[in-house]
């Protein structure tokens, strides 16, 4: 295969290509409590995340869309990630992915656990916008939901 | 002349180099065209040996540059056989702009509520969007006309669409992502309902033979870096006296004849579309381009590309989980062929591609209404020009395969 390089392995890590080729937490939720979506216009990725509050915490949370298994692996293994975590810790593990993506040759922060599968896209500046979609769009839908436990506004970053 | 594809690569440094360890095998050419050393030498001797502004200055080198640029514009005349000679030839940045500079100049004056400008579904943003704007703001109204399920412009809706309240016809020669139109005999029609015709032949002026007069068109616009020619540079032809009748589109230097506090009066055609210093360079480096094409000759370009395009074809085409979009037929495309593999994204498959050195395009291909007539939100796509070959193809398309095997559903081994 005229693949011979490191790189790619770096990309396209066994564990993304599992989340790309097995999405989870695709099913829509019946009454969510927030919900947003993004488009990425370069590659047309699409991501639509739901999500439903528990007292300030993220009982239960919905990523679907269309795009490059970058895009779409990323919004499953959010989704994973963020589930019965608090609307705060959801913010500073998208900071810290984020964080991930700007400076790849950093030491990731411990708290990303397994989405430090996604070290390497910061490699290829042209995909860190598929990784990022989703964190995005959840951010909106943080934004736009009531967290549980914030008055009114407070949210609006 | 006999085509010697290999003679023909020496001629264009880029091809040397790696990527990723490999050769290059650059397939992007209908996003822009690798440049041979003739069009570079251009570049480097004017400015090296006779850099100067143009059409103002009393000296040597005002005098060689203008001379340069000026013969440049003669040369892009002759390339596609304009009638009328240079002063058909308006100098812009690239075809765009050449088509922003027709919705302004011609719509402004000439354009009522209620008018209508015909365009297609597969047409370019390019020649959307300065409609749309000029549109929106007159009052007048757009309308599409539909592809059938091959790809090709549906007859019955050219009929249906065209009529008395068409002003403007715009449309694509070649597409950047499925064939040829028949745009002679959309020209006729247009022309009988009184309606004007733009053609947009940025796909189609740098891979074919053009004779501005057998299209019959009233506006073509093309792009000098799509055929050989450096970036910054695009052409503009109309005929002269639709130049002399609009009004200018960007005022400023070069472009007036007299001024006074009150007004100006205009300079005469094409430089009454010129304001400001103009990329002398790259207009003649684009001469130097057309000159290029020429001494290799565009019915052997098109010879070339139409056996790269049938061989292409005939490969993807034995690949089950390919799906080609347009025309079945090379005879109807230029060298392009847009594509998509199974459901694995098109971005992925550049990415893999890229790690074997090919160079293709993924995504929209500034086509958005086009991709969601398709059905879909992006295709892969490549793109030949004079100096890819057969045995390039094929490295394309087991790259390709390999691909496919790396994204399938079963989990597969990293390929090495």
């Amino acid at each position: 295969m005229p693949v011979p390089e490191p790189e790619l392995d770096e990309l396209y890590r066994e564990l993304i290509l599992d989340h790309y080729r097995s999405p989870r937490h695709r099913q829509p939720l019946a009454h969510p409590d927030a919900r947003a979506e993004g488009y990425n216009p370069l590659c047309g990725d699409e991501i639509e995340v739901e999500i439903d509050f528990d007292d300030g915490v993220i009982s239960d949370v919905s990523c679907r869309g269309r795009g490059c298994s970058i895009s779409q692996a990323s919004g499953s293994m959010m989704a994973a990630a963020v589930k019965g975590h608090t609307v705060e810790e959801a913010r500073s593990l998208t900071a810290a992915f984020k964080e991930m993506m700007i400076n790849p040759d950093a030491e990731p922060s411990e708290a990303l656990g397994d989405l430090e599968a996604f070290q390497g896209v910061g490699r290829f500046p042209v995909r860190v916008k598929c990784a990022t979609l989703a964190w995005h769009v959840l951010g909106e839908g943080l934004a736009s939901g009531d967290g549980g436990d914030h008055p009114q506004g407070e949210n609006h970053a | 002349m006999m085509f010697d594809v290999e003679a023909v690569r020496k001629d264009f440094p880029i091809l040397q180099r790696q990527v990723h360890g490999r050769p290059l095998v650059y397939l992007d050419n209908a996003a822009t065209t690798q440049k041979p050393r003739q069009v570079i030498d251009a570049i480097v001797r004017y400015y090296e040996g006779y850099n100067a502004n143009i059409h103002r200055g009393l000296h040597k080198l005002a005098e060689e540059a203008t001379e340069a640029y000026e013969g440049a514009r003669a040369k892009v005349a002759r390339f596609i056989r304009a009638p009328e000679g240079a002063r058909s030839i308006v100098f812009t940045r690239n075809a765009t702009e050449s088509i922003n500079l027709v919705a302004n100049a011609w719509g402004r004056a000439n354009l009522r509520a209620g008018d209508e400008i015909v365009l297609t579904v597969m047409e370019h943003h390019s020649n959307i969007i300065p409609w749309q704007l000029i549109a929106h703001e007159k009052g007048a109204v757009i309308r599409y006309i539909d592809i059938d399920d091959d790809g090709r412009l549906r007859r019955d809706q050219i009929e249906a669409l065209i009529g008395p309240r068409t002003k403007m016809v715009a449309m694509v020669h070649a597409s950047n992502v499925l064939g040829i139109n028949p745009v002679a005999e959309v020209a006729a029609m247009a022309h009988r309902h009184g309606a004007l015709m733009l053609v947009d032949g940025a796909q189609s002026v740098p891979n074919m033979p053009i004779d501005v007069a057998e299209l019959g068109c009233d506006f073509l616009a093309f792009s000098g870096h799509k055929m050989a020619g450096p970036t910054g540079i695009g052409v503009l032809w109309a005929r002269p006296e639709l130049l002399e009748s609009m009004d200018p589109f960007l005022g400023g230097g070069e472009m007036i004849s007299r001024v006074t506090l009150e007004g100006a009066t205009w300079n005469e055609v094409p430089y009454k579309y010129e304001a400001g210093t103009p990329n002398i360079a790259g207009g003649i480096a684009l001469g130097a381009a057309v000159d290029y094409l020429e001494n290799l000759g565009m019915a052997n370009v098109r010879a070339h590309e139409k056996a790269l395009t049938a061989h292409a074809l005939e490969r993807l085409g034995a690949l089950p989980e390919v799906t080609v979009y347009g025309p079945k037929s090379a005879d109807e495309r230029v060298g392009v062929v847009a594509f998509n593999y199974g459901d694995i994204h098109p971005h992925d498959l550049g990415q893999v591609l890229d790690q074997a050195g090919v160079a293709i395009r993924a995504g929209h291909h500034c086509a958005q209404p086009l991709m969601r007539r398709l059905g879909c939100v992006a295709t892969a796509r490549a793109s030949f020009y004079l100096y890819n070959t057969p045995a390039e193809i094929d490295t394309f398309v087991k790259a390709l395969g390999e691909a496919g095997r790396f994204f399938a559903p079963q989990p597969a081994q990293m390929p090495r």
